[in-house]
C-alpha cells in the first residue's frame, strides 16, 4: 500500500516523536549502571529445575547460566574480585552447568582456569577438588583440566602428594587413545621430584616396555630420562662400606 | 475532540468487557495461584518465597501476552472491518482516534494489573490463614507481604508497565497491520528490554580482551541499543514483594521512564498513523 508524504504528518507529532526520543536517550544515559556484586550470586535451583527450565533442550540452557555466571567475575573497569564469591555457590552453579551439559569443557576451564587462581589456598583446593571430582565422571573428555589442577597443585600449592594423587588418576583413567602420552607421564615426574627415584624408573621403564611410545624423539627423551633416574638412585643410596 | 477521545476510550473497554477478557485474565491468574501452591510444596526450603516469587513473575509475563494479543487482535479487527476507514471519515483527527484508543487500552492495562495485584494479595492472605488454621505457625513473608504498601507498588508499577505494552502494540499494530508481526516484534522488544541490562553486563567481561576493537564494537553496539531500549527490568521487581525494598523514588523514576517511552511510542504511531493511506 503507498503511504501519504512525510509532509501529511502535523509537525507536532514529529517534534513530539523527536523530543522524546531525544529524553529517552538522555534519560538513559543518566540512569545509574547496573554492576554485578558478588554477593548478589544466589545458590543454583535443582537440577530437576533447571531440567524443567529448559523445556526440553538443556544444552543452550547451560550455556546461558555460564555466561551468567561470568558476569559476577567481572565489574566493568575493575579486575576481577573472584575472591569475593562464595565458592560453594559458585562451584554448586558449576556442578549444575555441567549436569545440564556434561559434554561441555567451559565450567571445569572456569574453575581450573580462573576461580582457582585466587590467593586464598582453601578455595584454591576446592577448586582442584571440584575438577578432580568431575574428570572421574568423563575422564577421556576432562583430562587437560586434571592435568592443570595436577601443575596447579605442585607448582602453586606445593602440594605434592596432591599432585601426585591427581597425576596417578590421571594416568589411571584417562586412557582413551586422545590423550597425549605426556599426561600419563606427569606422576613419572613427580614420583621424581618427590625423590621416589625407584618407583619413576619402575613406572618409565614400564611405559618404554609397553610400546604406548612410538615417537622416536620422545622414546629418546624418556630413556635419557630413565639414564638419570637410574643415576640419581645410585647416588641417593647409602654407601655399603 | 477531548468527548469524542473519551468515547473511543469507552468504546475499547466495553469491547473488552464484552469480549470476556476479564474472565480470561481470572482465569489465567487462578490456573497461576494453583500452579504457585504446586511450586510452594515441592520447595524444600523459602517455599513462601517461591510461591510469592513464582506467582508475581508468572503473572506478569502472561498479563503481558494477554493485553498484547487482547489489543492485536482487536485493531486488527477494527482495520479488516473498516471501522477505522468510518471513523476516520468523521470529523475527527486521526491524532484523536489514536489516543482514544491508547487511553482506553491504557484502561485495560490498569485494570489487568489490579487483578493480579488482588491475586498475589489474596493468595499471601489464604497461605497465612491456612498456616495459622493447619500448622499452626506463620510465614513472615506472607504477612509482611500482606501488610506492606510494596504490594501496592508493585501492583502501580506493573500497571505502569503494562501501559507501556499497550503503547508498544498500539505502534506495532499500526506499522505491521497484522497480529503475528505486531505480536512477534512486541515479544521480541520485551525480552530485550528485559534482559538489556544483563546484556550489558556480559558484554563489558574483563576477560574478553576489552581492547579488542571487534569486544569495543559490540560493547558500543549493546549500549546504544540500551539507550533507546526502556529500562523494563527495574519495573514491578519480585524484590518489592519479597525483600519490601521497594520506595516511592523507584516508583517515580519508572513513571518518568513510562512518561518518557510513552510519549515516544505515542509520537511514533501517530507518526505512522498519519502516513497511512487507508
Amino acid at each position: 500500500m503507498k503511504q501519504r508524504p512525510f509532509t501529511s504528518v502535523p509537525r507536532p507529532v514529529v517534534a513530539l516523536a523527536v523530543l522524546a526520543l531525544a529524553t529517552q536517550v538522555v534519560f538513559a544515559v543518566l540512569q545509574p549502571r547496573l554492576q554485578a556484586r558478588a554477593e548478589q550470586l544466589p545458590a543454583p535451583p535443582s537440577a530437576p529445575v533447571l531440567r524443567a527450565m529448559s523445556l526440553g533442550d538443556p544444552i543452550p540452557l547451560a550455556q546461558l547460566w555460564t555466561l551468567w555466571l561470568q558476569a559476577f567475575d567481572n565489574q566493568p573497569g575493575i579486575s576481577i574480585p573472584f575472591l569475593d564469591l562464595d565458592y560453594g555457590k559458585v562451584e554448586a552453579w558449576l556442578q549444575r552447568i555441567l549436569q545440564l551439559d556434561p559434554h561441555g569443557q567451559y565450567p571445569l576451564m572456569m574453575a581450573s582456569q580462573l576461580y582457582a587462581q585466587v590467593p586464598d589456598e582453601r578455595k584454591q583446593r576446592q577448586m582442584l577438588d571440584f575438577v578432580h571430582r568431575e574428570f572421574l565422571g568423563d575422564p577421556n573428555r576432562r583430562w587437560p583440566w586434571m592435568a592443570h589442577a595436577a601443575i596447579m597443585a605442585r607448582h602453586r600449592l606445593n602440594d605434592l602428594p596432591l599432585a601426585l594423587s591427581f597425576a596417578r588418576d590421571l594416568a589411571a583413567h584417562a586412557t582413551a587413545p586422545n590423550v597425549p602420552h605426556w599426561a600419563g607421564q606427569m606422576q613419572i615426574f613427580l614420583y621424581e621430584d618427590m625423590g621416589e627415584y625407584e618407583t619413576a624408573r619402575v613406572l618409565l621403564g614400564g611405559l618404554l616396555d609397553s610400546g604406548a611410545v612410538q615417537d622416536p624423539h620422545e622414546i629418546h627423551f624418556l630413556i635419557e630420562r630413565l639414564n638419570k633416574l637410574k643415576e640419581a638412585e645410585k647416588s641417593s643410596q647409602p654407601s655399603e662400606n | 475532540m477531548l468527548s469524542k477521545v473519551f468515547t473511543i476510550a469507552r468504546f475499547t473497554l466495553l469491547e473488552a468487557l464484552r469480549t470476556r477478557l476479564p474472565w480470561i485474565v481470572v482465569i489465567i491468574l487462578a490456573l497461576l495461584s494453583l500452579g504457585s501452591v504446586f511450586v510452594q510444596h515441592i520447595a524444600v526450603t523459602e517455599s513462601d518465597r517461591v510461591q510469592i516469587g513464582f506467582l508475581a513473575a508468572s503473572a506478569r509475563m502472561a498479563a503481558m501476552f494477554v493485553l498484547s494479543l487482547h489489543l492485536a487482535g482487536s485493531m486488527v479487527r477494527e482495520f479488516d472491518d473498516k471501522v477505522v476507514d468510518l471513523l476516520l471519515s468523521l470529523a475527527l483527527p486521526r491524532a484523536g482516534y489514536y489516543l482514544g484508543k491508547l487511553l482506553g487500552f491504557s484502561g485495560i492495562a490498569v485494570a489487568i494489573a489490579a487483578l493480579a495485584t488482588l491475586t498475589i494479595f489474596a493468595v499471601a492472605l489464604l497461605g497465612m490463614i491456612g498456616a495459622k488454621f493447619f500448622t499452626h505457625s506463620s510465614s513472615t513473608t506472607l504477612s509482611a507481604l500482606a501488610s506492606s504498601p510494596d504490594l501496592v507498588l508493585w501492583g502501580l508499577s506493573l500497571a505502569m508497565e503494562l501501559m507501556l505494552i499497550a503503547a508498544l502494540t498500539l505502534f506495532c499494530v499500526i506499522t505491521f497491520a497484522h497480529i503475528m508481526p505486531a505480536i512477534s516484534f512486541v515479544v521480541a522488544f520485551y525480552m530485550l528490554a528485559r534482559s538489556i541490562n544483563a546484556v550489558r553486563l556480559l558484554s563489558m567481561s574483563q576477560l574478553l580482551a576489552p581492547n579488542d576493537w571487534n569486544n569495543r564494537a559490540m560493547v558500543r553496539l549493546v549500549e546504544t541499543l540500551a539507550w533507546l531500549l526502556p529500562d523494563l527490568d527495574r519495573f514491578a521487581s519480585t524484590a518489592w514483594l519479597l525483600e519490601q525494598n521497594g520506595s516511592l523514588t523507584a516508583l517515580g523514576l519508572n513513571g518518568v521512564q513510562a512518561l518518557i517511552y510513552g510519549s515516544l511510542l505515542l509520537g511514533a504511531g501517530l507518526f505512522d498513523l498519519y502516513r497511512k493511506n487507508l
